[in-house]
């Protein structure tokens, strides 16, 4: 009797044990966090300032934009070895997966170049002159527009894939950090960190829809500046890393109303959800933890220590063994 | 009929002008000023020491205008001593309105004071002299340098972060070391620190001989003291002070502890990534005076970018309007005073290999802007000519 519930507890547990991979930007490191424990059960050493980061779509693979070492590593995450470098071009800061599994979409940061990788034959199919420091990048759900933002530019990048050629270019606020497509890809979403906004785009018409603006009491708002954002189950809510004002945002996709404010740790960068999306993970880069956010009651759970300065985050699930 | 004729010529002018896409030339000054002697050579100001970061600035335009059909162009000048640097800013406003000057302080004043100048929009990337920003400003004039006493605050600030509320000075003869001297006597009074002690440094010993029989007996009488600022503004003395003191305190103001309007230390905020662009098109760090120019020149294509205009009265408004910022890499965006025409930003207060503080410090409010907790305040400028 007693080893069936000891058999049972196993079995639920591993059924929920799923991991969230780190990237830590000045430990060259990415630290693996199990979702059931909330604890760092493996830390691993990549190449030189590791920040993108995202999984194949068996997750049989990782891939890490290890920005000073100008790769893209690819990790077997069953060990945590390095299994070889893609070709990436020159400081690969962040980067997307295209629908077809098959090619990276490169954000080259010091070059002003979107570079584009074939996984499989490992060579460079194409590079697309974007803006002055190129970073965040989205790609379409249906794989026909990927974006490029450009922090310095001020511009969202709008490529056509089956071109690969630029075929509109959108002004957005001052440092824009991120992209993601929302509704099946009908709107485009962009934050500016230093505009302190999120700009919401039609994409057939690549026409601004909305502007969102974030206003946490009690700090300067100089210092709230949207970066990494991610979307609960239905695209209902995003919730919106504000940088040094330590603070993520709950906003009403629907509306674009901000609903909440949740206080986590220092200079809050990057994101990732759970398998069920009740639990988001936000890396903060100064404060060298993950915060674990409740996101039904949306209150902050718990911070997990991990390496010097986390930056990115990404979601695998561990089938049940 | 002439004038029919000319009035012919100025509508189609006009026409064609409208027709176009922004395109901007932007000029870069330097008037060369007699440096004096300093005691060690161990650190040369880079020849291209401002214009590179011009140059940097053009690049980035550039590649943000090619996206929008805006064109940018930047002319260079260079005066040296004794040469007409009013003729030389004469032939290059006749070519454009926008220039960023790297010039002595009453050189940028005859500059502004041109009536070719008037409506011009210039940019001084090099000075830091609180009369520019005060009695002495002009409505045509911008500056992308901090001020003195942008710096001296940032540094006051951290000595009342750190307590250190006891503080000796020792000041050089040349104007700018006296210059800083009197800024920091300001800030110290601002935040409320004492100067317990002052003394002028008027050797011509040869330090790199003498530094450590000199320095502890010329700190001696300073008894005791939290930390000793220097007003060293051509490094001249100062580099000799540090583990030289009688007494074992932290050094501050020209040298140690220094408060700059940019330095490689700088990292955070995206700012290696400015370093590496840097670094890579002009195989060196980038100075304060070449992040001055670069902001000047941002200013312009920030401007031009949103307003896709390329008329000085156009992008003078927008640059003063409230819509305007610019991303600094110094975590907040930049903005001019709409008083004074000076670039509000963050000072790093940092030590040859390491960032130690970024004012505005947390705890130092303002009433509209923290920033303005740095320099002079509305209330504080004599300026009237921006109002």
């Amino acid at each position: 009797m007693r080893f069936f519930v000891i058999a049972a507890l196993l079995a639920s547990t591993s059924a929920h044990a799923d991991e969230i991979w780190v990237t830590n930007e000045k430990d060259d490191t990415v630290s693996v966090i199990s979702t059931d424990t909330l604890e760092v059960i493996a830390t691993y050493p990549t190449g030189e300032r590791p920040r993108g980061v995202t999984f194949s779509h068996d997750y049989s693979r990782l891939y890490i934009c290890a920005s000073d070492s100008d790769a893209v590593q690819v990790m077997d995450p069953a060990t945590g070895r390095i299994l070889h470098d893609l070709p990436s071009g020159e400081d690969p800061e962040q980067f997307v997966l295209h629908p077809d599994d098959r090619h990276l979409y490169i954000a080259n940061e010091d070059d002003a170049i979107t570079t584009v990788v074939d996984v499989q034959t490992r060579k460079v199919v194409a590079q697309i002159d974007v803006g002055v420091e190129p970073e965040g990048m989205a790609v379409s759900p249906d794989g026909r527009i990927a974006i490029t933002t450009s922090e310095t530019t001020n511009m969202a990048h709008w490529i056509d894939t089956e071109t690969q050629k630029l075929f509109a270019n959108t002004l957005v606020d001052s440092r824009p950090r991120h992209a993601e497509f929302v509704r099946d890809g009908a709107e485009m979403w962009v934050s500016s960190e230093i505009g302190g906004t999120i700009t919401v785009f039609d994409t057939a018409t690549q026409k601004e829809k909305a502007k969102i603006e974030f206003e946490v009491k009690g700090v300067h708002p100089d210092r709230v500046q949207p970066v990494g954002f991610e979307f609960t189950t239905g695209d209902e809510f995003a919730f919106v890393a504000l940088g040094p004002s330590n603070h993520v945002a709950v906003v009403n996709a629907a509306t674009y109303e901000v609903e909440d404010y949740i206080l986590v740790g220092r200079r809050v960068w990057h994101m990732a959800f759970n398998a069920d999306r009740s639990r988001l993970f936000t890396t903060n880069g100064v404060s060298g933890d993950v915060t674990v956010i409740d996101v039904a009651k949306r209150k902050a759970l718990k911070s997990i220590k991990v390496g010097r300065f986390p930056w990115g985050a990404a979601f695998r699930p561990v089938p049940d063994s | 009929m002439t004038r029919m004729w000319l009035s012919l010529i100025a509508a189609t002018a006009f026409m064609a002008q409208a027709a176009q896409a922004a395109s901007l030339t932007v000029g870069y000054l330097r008037i060369d000023a007699p440096m004096p002697p300093t005691l060690s050579n161990l650190d040369p100001v880079p020849e291209d020491d401002g214009l590179a970061g011009a140059r940097t600035g053009l690049d980035d335009n550039l590649t943000t205008g090619k996206f929008l059909g805006h064109d940018y162009a930047l002319i260079e000048d260079r005066v040296p001593e004794g040469g007409d640097a009013v003729a030389a800013a004469r032939a290059m406003l006749a070519e454009t309105p926008y220039l960023i000057l790297d010039a002595p302080d009453d050189t940028l004043l005859a500059i502004a004071d041109l009536d070719a100048a008037q409506g011009a929009l210039l940019f001084n990337a090099a000075s830091g002299a609180l009369a520019l920003r005060d009695d002495e400003c002009r409505a045509t004039l911008f500056h992308t340098a901090p001020s003195d006493a942008m710096r001296t605050d940032a540094l006051a600030q951290v000595f009342v972060k750190k307590r250190w509320t006891d503080l000796v000075m020792i000041a050089g003869t040349h104007p700018q070391d006296i210059a800083y001297a009197e800024a920091m006597r300001r800030s110290l009074k601002k935040f409320g620190l004492k100067l317990e002690a002052e003394k002028t440094w008027a050797f011509d010993a040869d330090m790199r001989r003498n530094a450590a029989q000199e320095v502890p007996l010329f700190t001696q009488d300073f008894g005791d003291y939290d930390a000793l600022i220097l007003a060293d503004e051509l490094h001249d003395f100062g580099r000799y002070v540090l583990y030289n003191t009688w007494e074992p305190r932290p050094v501050a103001g020209s040298e140690g502890l220094s408060p700059v309007g940019w330095s490689p230390v700088i990292e955070q905020w995206g700012a290696s990534q400015l370093h590496s662009r840097f670094g890579k098109a002009h195989a060196r760090a980038m100075t304060a005076k070449d992040y001055a120019a670069w902001a000047a020149m941002r200013t312009l294509g920030e401007a031009v970018t949103r307003t896709g205009a390329d008329d000085p009265a156009t992008l003078r408004a927008y640059i003063l309007s409230d819509d305007f910022e610019l991303a600094g890499f110094k975590g907040r965006p930049l903005t001019y005073r709409a008083w004074n025409g000076q670039l509000r930003q963050p000072v790093a207060v940092v030590h040859p290999r390491a960032l130690v503080a970024q004012a505005p410090l947390e705890g130092f409010l303002h009433r509209t802007n923290e920033l303005d907790t740095l320099g002079l305040d509305r209330p504080e400028s004599a300026c009237g000519a921006f109002e």
